[in-house]
């Protein structure tokens, strides 16, 4: 098992090489430097102080050098510093990584609390009234746009019935509220972008989880339960369930890496400070290091659930293991 | 009976005792009015996070406009658009404009309670033409020949020869040496914790979030009114104004759709009060000069002949704006009121292009010239609904006289580095934003085309060239204007843009904050003898 483990660390080196430099090729292939937007159309911008900028970010070097230069960096854990305000890059994502993580757990709870009851359900009553309902509230789900249903939601709660503040995570003057009066901000705050946030993953999930469930209920194993005589309760919920749930806890997994890319949309609209809103604006920036910064994080947390992903299996699924030794 | 009289005496009583409440409580607001008083916080908010607050590498708007609360340069201008004092309590200009000396105000402290002295202003000056700074505003600085400190409080500045916009130049703000001497200003921590001299001190920043300012009660002018100064940061519009109509926020710049169609609501009025006023930025369409259909002036005549724009000022702004003839500050002293607008008359439009070789030779309803037929595209960027809009208009308006226009939309960064520098367009639809002097060299003047300089169309006329040269030497505001009253001229006759039009600025402010008072520069001039009344202030700071 630990060979396994090591063997499977050691191939993801050249994978982790092979992302960077087709992320660092593209960014870097993207027309506009990050020198256009500083000094944009600005006539008292003079030509001299754009070669300046130019020079100390060194991109007056080939793009393979500056590579170098950064993998020899990376090697180091130094992301650099960004070419938009000078400050640390790995300060600028620690700043704004709390957050997003925050809102991405949180919407992955609601995720998995809502979609998996739906899911088990419109599974077992298939062809029901509610799997009707359900099925198209996925396609309605799948259909809405996240930056339209926030401000759908933000024009509602917000300024119709003022329940809601309509943007940023804290109020003004969250600093004098008690340590109470902090949490029911901050709730307060939180339950427009998290709703929005999982509102599509929520018809991916429970479709997904509907499905895995009518694979599993129509498995022999489950024929013999029922055979045995356990009640219909032990055997979907116990029997059924316990089976079916696993690849969603997968998938669940593997789009932790994807929710950083999806943040991008209601971080902008609810003005929340975190990686998404970050990443989009380094981009339009061509702020490079901040750019590669996140995309190596990006890479490393897809490739370790990756790597997670197939040692669950390793231990949950015989057939893994069986496999690998009749190959050995 | 009693009870009876009772309701008569009480009747009777009751409305005069209401008609002199409501006579004292007016009187009282009245009087309350003129006092004004201590308290509150304004909160502003901003697109983008600020980017760095040293000043001389402060390029976006949302750290120029923190960077201004904080700093004084050693002149700013009034309401009026005129020069005055500001950590200068005068000046003299001597040699024929070679020489500036600057008298600086004494008994000014920075905010860590240092005294502000010359040394600063030849510290802010050696670091604006240091090399090694990458700041972009050293440029008029580098034509200094010297700058000698004759005491504490007098600068003298030696130029190499006489530079107009050198006063102007000095609005610039001054840092401080003591905190910054031996740092590099790109990573220092000063440029996320300043020390000015300014009406408002920095408190804190989050990061993607807001800047929180506080008054500076030690401020040369006077202590600001107003406690707090917040910059929200909203990177979505829409979103902003959600927080306007919610009060989240105090202040807005308001769309031409947004300021006649969605505040016009009683709640909105009762709360917000809304401003208009001409923006210092135009609108244009510039062809590329060195394009062979674009060479004979008369086709751009043409053009300009064609394109209604007060169909495009109805359309795009909803009236919300004026037609542009050049590139200076309409109302201000350069700007030449005696130029006829253009009317829109597309059968003059057909005569001049018909006399520049285009005809409609093969009756297929688009004008051609050596088999060519007159088609051109306008190149503009992402993300501005006006702009787009006002190529559609022109679009329509060329094609009723016979030219095929295209539109093509792109990426503000690769629109800029792609085919902005490298002239490859055929028209932009571009707008600049008008500084308060009217120096325009860097646009006009013929030696200023190369890739990635700002005169892109290729611009070439020995006359303007002459005149943006004499321009910069002659300090006399009088003498100066009629310098720019010509070159006003020459650019509508010449046509190398097609000026579209001046858009409004249009702000809205909470109702609470009280001398709030509209002049040509704006409203956020006096923003420090702003106030709210007691019993309408909602934080506490």
């Amino acid at each position: 098992m630990v060979s396994y483990i090591f063997k499977r660390l050691l191939s993801l080196i050249p994978v982790f090489i092979g992302i960077t430099l087709i992320s660092f090729s593209i960014i870097h292939l993207a027309p506009g430097k990050p020198t256009d937007l500083m000094t944009q159309l600005n006539p008292k911008v003079s030509f001299e102080a754009k070669e300046k900028l130019i020079k100390l970010y060194n991109l007056d070097k080939p793009v393979q050098i500056q590579y170098m230069i950064w993998l020899k960096k990376l090697v180091r854990f130094d992301f650099g510093n960004s070419f938009v305000d000078g400050r640390l890059v790995i300060k600028k994502i620690f700043e704004r990584l709390p957050i997003t993580i925050l809102i991405n757990i949180l919407s992955m709870v609601l995720i998995f609390l809502i979609a998996v009851p739906i899911g088990v359900i419109s599974a077992v009553k298939r062809g029901s009234l509610f799997d009707k309902m359900t099925t198209l509230f996925v396609f309605v789900g799948f259909a809405t746009p996240g930056f339209w249903l926030a401000l759908i939601l933000m024009s509602i709660f917000s300024v119709q019935l003022g329940w809601f503040p309509v943007a940023g995570i804290k109020s003004l003057d969250y600093e004098n509220f008690s340590l109470l009066g902090k949490v029911i901000d901050l709730g307060r705050h939180l339950v427009m972008p998290v709703l929005v946030s999982s509102f599509g993953g929520l018809a991916g999930i429970s479709r997904y989880m509907r499905q895995s469930m009518l694979g599993v209920i129509y498995e022999d194993f489950i024929r013999t339960a029922r055979a045995k005589g356990l009640p219909e309760k032990d055997v979907l919920y116990r029997h059924a369930l316990k089976n079916a749930i696993l690849p969603i806890i997968t998938i669940l997994g593997l789009s932790i890496p994807g929710l950083i890319g999806g943040s991008v949309i209601f971080e902008t609209i609810f003005s929340i400070p975190g990686m998404g809103q970050l990443f989009y604006q380094s981009v339009m920036a061509r702020d490079y290091p901040v750019v590669m910064a996140v995309l190596v994080i990006g890479a490393i947390l897809t490739l370790l659930a990756n790597l997670a992903a197939d040692i669950t299996y390793f231990y949950v699924d015989p057939r893994i293991r069986v496999g690998r030794r009749a190959n050995a | 009976m009693i009870k009876k009289s009772g309701i008569v005496i009480a009747g009777k009583i009751l409305p005069l005792l209401a008609v002199f409440f409501l006579i004292f409580s007016s009187f009282n607001d009245g009087f309350a009015e003129e006092t004004p008083c201590y308290g509150d916080t304004f909160v502003s908010s901003s697109i983008a996070d600020a980017r760095t607050l040293v000043p001389i590498l402060a390029t976006d708007s949302a750290s120029g406009n923190v960077v201004g609360l904080i700093f004084n340069g050693l002149v700013k201008y009034n309401k009026n658009i005129e020069l005055i004092g500001d950590l200068a309590e005068s000046w003299d200009i001597l040699d024929n404009g070679l020489t500036i000396i600057f008298h600086l105000r004494k008994g000014v402290k920075w905010h860590d309670g240092q005294p502000f002295t010359s040394r600063d202003v030849r510290f802010t000056y050696q670091k604006l033409v240091d090399p090694d700074v990458p700041t972009p505003y050293g440029g008029d600085f580098k034509k200094i020949e010297y700058l000698q400190l004759i005491d504490d409080y007098t600068v003298k500045v030696k130029y190499q020869e006489p530079f107009a916009p050198a006063l102007a130049s000095w609005g610039m703000a001054i840092m401080p040496e003591h905190l910054l001497k031996n740092s590099n200003l790109v990573t220092t921590s000063f440029s996320r914790c300043p020390v000015g001299t300014g009406p408002y001190k920095f408190k804190r920043w989050r990061s993607g979030e807001k800047i929180d300012l506080e008054s500076n009660h030690r401020y040369f002018e006077h202590r600001p009114w107003i406690n707090g100064y917040i910059y929200k940061i909203i990177p979505e519009q829409t979103t902003m104004f959600f927080e306007l109509q919610t009060q989240g926020i105090d202040y807005m710049g308001l769309s031409p759709l947004q300021y006649k169609r969605q505040t016009d609501t009683r709640v909105f009025k009762k709360r917000f009060q809304k401003f208009r006023y001409p923006s210092f930025g135009y609108t244009y369409m510039g062809y590329n000069l060195l394009d062979e259909k674009f060479k004979d002036k008369k086709v751009r005549q043409a053009i300009n002949y064609a394109v209604d724009k007060q169909e495009i000022i109805d359309g795009v702004l909803l009236g919300l704006g004026r037609v542009c003839t050049g590139p200076f500050v309409p109302g201000s002293w350069a700007y030449n009121k005696n130029i006829e607008v253009i009317p829109y008359d597309p059968e003059k439009a057909k005569k001049l292009l018909n006399q520049a070789g285009w005809q409609d030779s093969d009756a297929d309803g688009w004008l051609d010239k050596n088999g060519e037929r007159f088609e051109f595209t306008i190149l503009s960027n992402q993300g501005n609904d006006g702009r787009r809009r006002t190529a559609e208009i022109i679009q329509r308006k060329l094609k009723e006289i016979g030219i095929k226009v295209n539109i093509r939309i792109l990426e503000w960064a690769v629109f800029l580095n792609e085919f902005v520098n490298k002239k490859r367009f055929e028209a932009v639809l571009l707008g600049w934003s008008l500084s308060r002097d009217p120096d325009c060299f860097d646009i006009w003047h013929s030696s200023k085309t190369k890739e990635s300089e700002f005169n892109f169309v290729s611009y070439c006329n020995p006359e303007v060239d002459n005149l943006l040269e004499e321009g910069r030497r002659i300090f006399d505001e009088k003498k100066r204007g009629r310098v720019y009253h010509q070159i006003h001229q020459l650019l509508y006759q010449d046509q190398p843009y097609l000026f579209l039009y001046v858009a409004d600025a249009l702000p809205a402010v909470h109702r609470r904050f009280k001398a709030v008072e509209p002049a040509p520069i704006g409203i956020g001039y006096n923003f420090i003898d702003w106030w709210v009344p007691k019993t309408e202030q909602r934080y506490l700071h």
